[in-house]
Order: structure tokens, then sequence, then C-alpha cells
């Protein structure tokens, strides 16, 4: 019986990468640790090893194939009690490209979000030049823009600078600016963090980023008690002008200590700015604002959304105002309020319902702290309906405000009650199917408009 | 001579064996009490007794109910801040600390009125009324803080000395906190990096022997707290804080060796506080014959007193200056209770820099 090699996942997100080079050929015999080919994902070049012996029979992805779905069979090897010569037959393996991979083996929500008409956004001149980037590049380019800028800032975390970054963001950044403004800190987040905000405190504008916002709990303390308080405590006399950001909210199969929305904790501290965008123009506008800024920002991304493309403006300073949400689709029958990767599914979700004859409005928060409430509030006035959905928990979470602020504020709008859809109130599950089952998607989404506009 | 300090207080005298350890790296030199003119004395002296003056009215407006919440006096560690600061260079160096700060902010020559006014909740407060005792700031001094979080100010102050660093402008930070603190586990992330990165700060421990009401013993395996950095590589200096020449001698080491570029640097105040923790503090967890015997033995005013007599300063020199002192603090007094409060729109101000 051949064995079947398949397309490996190199990182908890990967869902396809390019066969970059065979290492072997067809009649090598090849034992277990042997390097058989190199794997490039969007982040990085891996070895492929082998983990059987035997003899490659076949190769059934050519080297320099792009796009190959995580699960395809790339090779077959025939075991040791096998006959060398008994090539299996090529014909059986011809559909070598075919994504094979079961569905339970895309653990990603979001993978096929469906493009949905996207509204430009207001901030970008219409007849702008665009080009497509990853949103990983373009938090990279917004770092390097605003360094190249200005000399006071400076990139600090675990694994920024010669490792180029965990998820290499910030690829590329130690190379131009050089150790004295990408450093790399040791594995002490608290410390770092008391660090970066220092410096603000001193005069410096600092970048931080924390390999996950989940190791940031070790660092709240200076995230809210030193950084988001000091303004105030002063009598507007010490500033602190920090970013400190990274990815939030679920990965995929991390289970629940690397799988938390952080938003509603942060958005919940006066004197903080909380930004989560969705899309690359987005992250990248805003990044550039955020460090700018003159006050603490919390910016968080989504590892899930580092590898996606989008377009973004191709040249000129692309800075967008901090605290504008930003209306994604419009629509007349009902409101769904999202941000970061909700956005995507909030938008498929509007696809779907768009075929059944509702049409949905999709606003992209974009800026959590200060909450851009009157865009929210127009958009109910005009729809009279409205849901929020959210990537994290439910209780006191980001929709809990919206809704509170459409009762306070909208409540003769309303001709139904304000939903959410989010993922369940539970620690995040390590198995795929339980993950899938916690996790919002585009279908709840429909779902609850559904129950509210029939 | 002064007089003897009193046992407890004096640090001891390092081992052979840590010597013989430490034979292979470089030290600072083993500081010597500073040499001071008369009239660096009389200053010492004079700033001294300005800290305890103003800590005593202080402690009084508490008691009439003007100062509210949590007030952590300095009375008794004078001679650790005025021994350190004046060693620094004013403009170039920066100072950060915990919420025992009001003697730190005298120290670096901020108007009494106005840390007084703060204590009140005065909008003439530094922090317009907004901080409170433990959240003062003056950035024109380079004064960043008065912390209320045990050992934040440790993390933070090493932040200062990177912004030193990365601006290559020749300043040192100057990073205080208590015994208390040093239990923090981001002390120990802050002195990793700093060595780390030859950050230019002297990390004080202001070992007042108490963390509330925990004695160092009872809260520290290594109650040698000048050895706390040893692992990270940085030297640690025990010193006697209740004397302000031994202080300064240390400060010039600490500053020489920090300013050289050899990286941080980290001093052990012994040092004692008279009064309780907080206001609220009726320090049970010792003897009042405890206290009285350093406030006999070894009270840092005290002691200077006795340096300036030996250069020939009597008492009635003394007496002028205290006279002065007292008119000082009776005037911030005066200003803090009868400034107005904050208007109430200053609820809302200050939360943010930018409008969005």
């Amino acid at each position: 019986m051949a064995i079947e090699l398949k397309m490996p996942a190199l990182s908890p997100t990967m869902e396809e990468g390019t066969l970059a080079k065979w290492l072997v050929k067809e009649g090598d015999s090849v034992k277990s640790g042997d390097i058989l080919a190199e794997i490039e994902t969007d982040k990085a070049t891996m070895e492929f090893e082998a983990v059987d012996e035997g003899v490659i029979t076949s190769i059934t992805v050519p080297e320099g194939t792009d796009g190959v779905k995580v699960g395809t069979v790339i090779a077959l090897i025939a075991g040791e009690d096998e006959e060398a010569t008994t090539k299996a037959a090529p014909k059986a393996v011809e559909a070598k490209a075919t994504p094979t991979a079961p569905e339970n083996e895309q653990p990603t929500p979001t993978a096929t979000a469906a493009p949905a008409p996207v509204k430009s956004d207001p901030a970008t001149a219409a007849g702008t030049a665009m080009t497509s980037v990853t949103l990983r590049e373009a938090l990279r380019d917004a770092m390097a823009e605003e360094m190249r800028r200005d000399d006071r800032v400076f990139v600090m975390g675990e694994e920024v600078a010669e490792y180029q970054g965990a998820y290499k963001v910030t690829q590329g950044l130690l190379d131009e600016f050089g150790a004295r403004r990408v450093i790399d800190t040791p594995i002490t987040e608290y410390g770092f963090a008391g660090i970066g905000t220092g410096a603000a405190m001193g005069g410096l504008r600092p970048v931080i980023e924390f390999m996950t916002f989940n190791f940031a709990m070790q660092a709240i303390d200076h995230i809210i008690n030193s950084a988001a308080k000091t303004n105030y405590m002063s009598g507007g006399q010490m500033r602190c002008p920090i970013v400190f950001r990274g990815p939030n909210g679920a990965a995929a199969r991390v289970g629940a200590q690397h799988s938390q929305n952080y938003a509603p904790w942060y958005a919940s501290v006066p004197g903080l700015i909380v930004i989560s965008p969705y899309d690359a123009a987005d992250a990248k506008g805003l990044l550039k604002a955020a460090i700018r800024c003159e006050d603490p920002v919390v910016f968080l991304e989504n590892e899930l959304l580092y590898g996606r493309t989008f377009e973004v403006p191709a040249e000129g300073d692309h800075v967008l105002p901090i605290g504008r949400a930003r209306i994604m689709r419009e629509g007349t029958d009902v409101t769904i309020v999202s941000y970061s990767i909700g956005v995507g599914l909030a938008l498929e979700a509007a696809e779907k319902l768009a075929g059944e004859g509702i049409s949905a409005e999709v606003i992209d928060l974009r800026t959590i702290r200060p909450l851009d409430k009157a865009t929210v509030l127009t958009s109910l006035a005009k729809t009279n309906r409205l849901i929020v959905a959210e990537e994290g928990w439910p209780t006191c979470s980001v929709g809990s405000e919206i809704i509170a602020i459409c009762m306070e504020e909208g409540f003769d709008d309303l001709d139904a009650p304000v939903m959410r859809v989010t993922n369940e109130d539970v620690p995040m599950p390590y198995a795929a199917n339980l993950e899938k089952a916690t996790l919002i998607n585009a279908d709840k989404i429909a779902d609850c408009v559904r129950k509210i506009v029939r | 001579m002064a007089k003897t300090p009193a046992k407890k207080i004096a640090p001891k005298k390092a081992s052979v064996s840590e010597d013989a350890a430490r034979a292979n790296r470089e030290r600072p030199m083993e500081p010597v009490p500073y040499k001071a003119s008369k009239e660096e004395l009389l200053e010492f002296y004079r700033q001294m007794l300005l800290i305890r003056r103003f800590e005593e009215k202080a402690g009084q407006l508490y008691g009439l109910g003007l100062i509210g919440g949590f007030c952590h006096l300095y009375i008794g560690q004078e001679a650790v801040a005025i021994g350190l600061q004046s060693a620094l260079t004013p403009g170039k160096d920066s100072v950060i600390t915990g919420y025992r700060d009001h003697g730190h902010m005298l120290a670096y020559g901020i108007d009494p009125n106005v840390i007084m006014a703060e204590l009140t909740g005065r909008a003439a407060g530094i922090s317009k009324g907004k901080g409170g005792s433990m959240h003062m700031f003056s950035t024109s001094h380079k004064f960043y803080g008065g912390h209320g979080i045990v050992g934040a100010q440790v993390s933070l102050g090493a932040g200062l000395a990177f912004g030193h660093k990365y601006a290559n402008d020749g300043g040192v930070c100057l990073a205080y906190f208590g015994d208390g603190a040093s239990n923090q586990g981001q002390v120990y992330e802050s002195f990793n990096m700093a060595e780390l990165w030859k950050l230019p700060i002297i990390f004080v421990i202001e070992n007042n022997q108490y963390a509330m009401g925990t004695s160092v013993n009872r809260a520290s395996s290594e109650d040698q707290l000048y050895r706390r950095g040893e692992s990270f590589r940085i030297p640690g200096i025990q010193v006697d804080g209740m004397d302000v020449l031994a202080v300064r001698g240390a400060a010039e080491v600490a500053l020489d060796w920090v300013r050289s570029g050899k990286g941080p640097v980290l001093l052990e105040m012994k040092t004692y506080r008279y009064r309780g923790h907080s206001m609220s503090d009726p320090a049970k967890y010792r003897s009042r014959d405890e206290v009285q015997s350093v406030r006999d033995n070894s009270d840092p005013i005290e002691g200077c007193k006795a340096y300036l007599a030996e250069m020939g300063v009597g008492e009635d020199q003394l007496k002028i200056l205290e006279k002065e002192i007292r008119t000082i603090v009776n005037n911030s007094a005066d200003f803090a209770e009868t400034s107005p409060e904050p208007d109430l729109s200053e609820v809302y101000t200050d939360v943010l820099v930018e409008q969005y």
C-alpha cells in the first residue's frame, strides 16, 4: 500500500501554500528525517521532512505550484515491503491540485468569505489608485512609514527583530531601521510593557508588540494603570503616546488560553483608544493614525486576517481618522454592526440575505473606543432593526454596549429587539467540531437577522 | 561626628565569600562619605527640614480631614531623597518613585504650595486636584511620578532610562522603590532588560524595614536587598540611608558607573519611617521603643546638625532656618486650605489629549 504524502499545515492558520522545490525525485529512497521539499507559506519558507521510510514512487504536485491546499496529496511513497518498481498508477493521482482536505480539516470558519460589494471608505477619495497587499504587509508598511517619518517611533516586543516577527508582521524592519529601533525583548510582557510606557512618558513613541493579546494579560496593569490613567491623574501634564498592538481574538485550534477577544476589556477603560480593524486599508491607515496619536492606543489585530489580501491605496500618506465607523455595505432592512473578523462574516451573511430579498447594511466600527455612536444610530434610524455580530463572548461585550446605546438613544427607531450574535459563552474548546460550534459564523448571523426581519 | 546609627540601620559589610565571587567582575568603587562644603551641608539640612516639617503639616491636615484617602509620609527617610537628588543634573536626569512621593518632589525644588494643594484636592494642585498624594508629576523637572501600583515605577523607570539611551542625551534615571516592591516580579524583569541593554538607571531600594506591616525578614528570603541584582550582574551597594553624606557619596559612585555606560547599579538605602505606612496605620507591628531608638540614635536631620556643628554652624543660625521653613510650610497649608476646589467641568477634562 503506498503511503500518501500530503501538503502539510505549517502553522495553525495555514490553509494553502506554494510547493517551492522538491529536494527528492521519483525513485529516490528516503528515510525518516530526510528533507523532501521546501514549502512557502505567506509567512516563511519551511522544510518538509519525511516521516516514513521507503521509495518515492510518484511526485504528484510539481515544484513551483502555487495555492496547494493543505491536505492535498503531493507524493506517494512505497513502503519497505513493497516492490519499489510498482509505481502507483499515475492516473489515480492525476487530480493533483484538487483540494482534497475534508471539511473538518478546515477549522477556519471564514476561509471562504464570499466577496461582497464593499462600499468605498469615505476617507479614501474615489479614484485613488489601489494595490493588493496582505493585511500583514499593510501593518508592516504602516510602521515602516511612521518610523521613516519620526525618529521617536520604535518597535519593541518578542521576536520582532531578528526572527522578523512571530507572525511576520515586522518583517524587514530590522534591516531598514537597525537594532536601535527594532528591539527584541526577553519573554517578559509585564516588564517590556512597563518599559514602553515609561519611554512614552519620557517622550518617545513606542509601538509595543504582544505576540498575542492573550499574553498582554501579564502586562494589563501597565496598559490600564500606567498608560491609560496618567494623563488624567497628572491633570494633563504627562502624556503617554504609545501603541500596544498584536493579534487578538480566536486563532485556529489553539485552545482556550490563546483564543480570546479583549476588545470589550480595553474598551471599558477611559483614557484608552481601542482600534480593531477588519481590512488592510483600515489596518494601515488606522495604525499610522495610532502611532501619531497623543493618547495610548490598544490596536487589536486578528491572526486569521494577516494573510488575507485586500486593496490598499497605492500611494500617498494613508492616514484614517480614529473614532469613525464605516458603512461597508448599504442596506435598508436591517443593520449588522461588527468589527474585526466579524465584518467579513457579516458581509458574507448580508450576501446570503440579499439572495432572500433582505437588504442588510453592514457597519464596521473600526474604533471600539471612542465608539462612533452617530453612524450606528443613523443606520438604525434608517433600517429600524439592528444586530451586533462579534467574534467574542456575549457577556459584557461590545455588543452589550451597542444594545445599551440603541436602547438609550435609539429606542424610538426600534421595530424589533436588538440582538447579538457572538461566540458561545464558554472557554474555546480545542476539538475541531467543538471549536466550529463555538465560533460565530455567517449562517448564525443570517439566522439571527431572519428572526427579527420576518 | 554624627551619632553612630542604630545597629539595625547600619549596613552590613559584604562578606569575604561574596567579595571573592565578585572578584572577576568590575564593580563600582566603594563609596566614601561626601565631603560637603558648609553651604552644601546647610542646603541639605534646609531641604531635609523642609520635608520633615511639610510632612508633619500634611499629617495634621489629614487629621483635620483636609486631606483624604491614602497619605504616605516620608518622615525619617529624608536623607535618601536629598542625598541622591542633590547629585543629579537638573533638566538632564529623570526621577520616578512610588506613592510615598512628597519628599522626592520637595527635594527637586518643586513648589510646596502646589504639592500641598494637590494633597487637599484643589484646582491649584500640581495635578489640578485629580491625582492626589500618590499621583503627582512635574515633567518640567523630569519628575515622572508618583505611581500608586507597587513596583510599576521600576519598569517605567527602565523605560525612562531607555529613552535617555535612545536619545543619547546623557541623562540617568533614578528609580526609587521600597523593600516591599523589591519582591514584585516586574522589578526583576526590569533588572534583566536594564542590564542586558546597559540602560542608564540607578535602582534605589528605600529599605525602611517594613512593607506596610510586614518586616523585611518576614517577606524576603534574601533580606540583604542590595544583593537582589547580583544574578542579573547588577552591582549592589548597601548604604546608610540615615546619613545624608553617605547617601550622597553613594550617589556619586553610582552616577559615575552609570554615566560611563556600564549599565545599571542598585543602591539599597537602609532607612526607617517613623510614621505608619499610611495615615491609617496604627503601626502595631513594631514597638514604640524601636521607633524611639532610631529617632534617638540615627535621625538624619540630627545627624546633619552634628556635622554642621563640627563646621561651626551654631544653633542660632539653624533656628533662623527653622523659622523660615515653618513659614514656607504654614503658607503652603494656608494656600492648600484656601484654594478653590476644581471646577466640576474638570471631571471630563484630560481623559484624552486629542479630540476624536
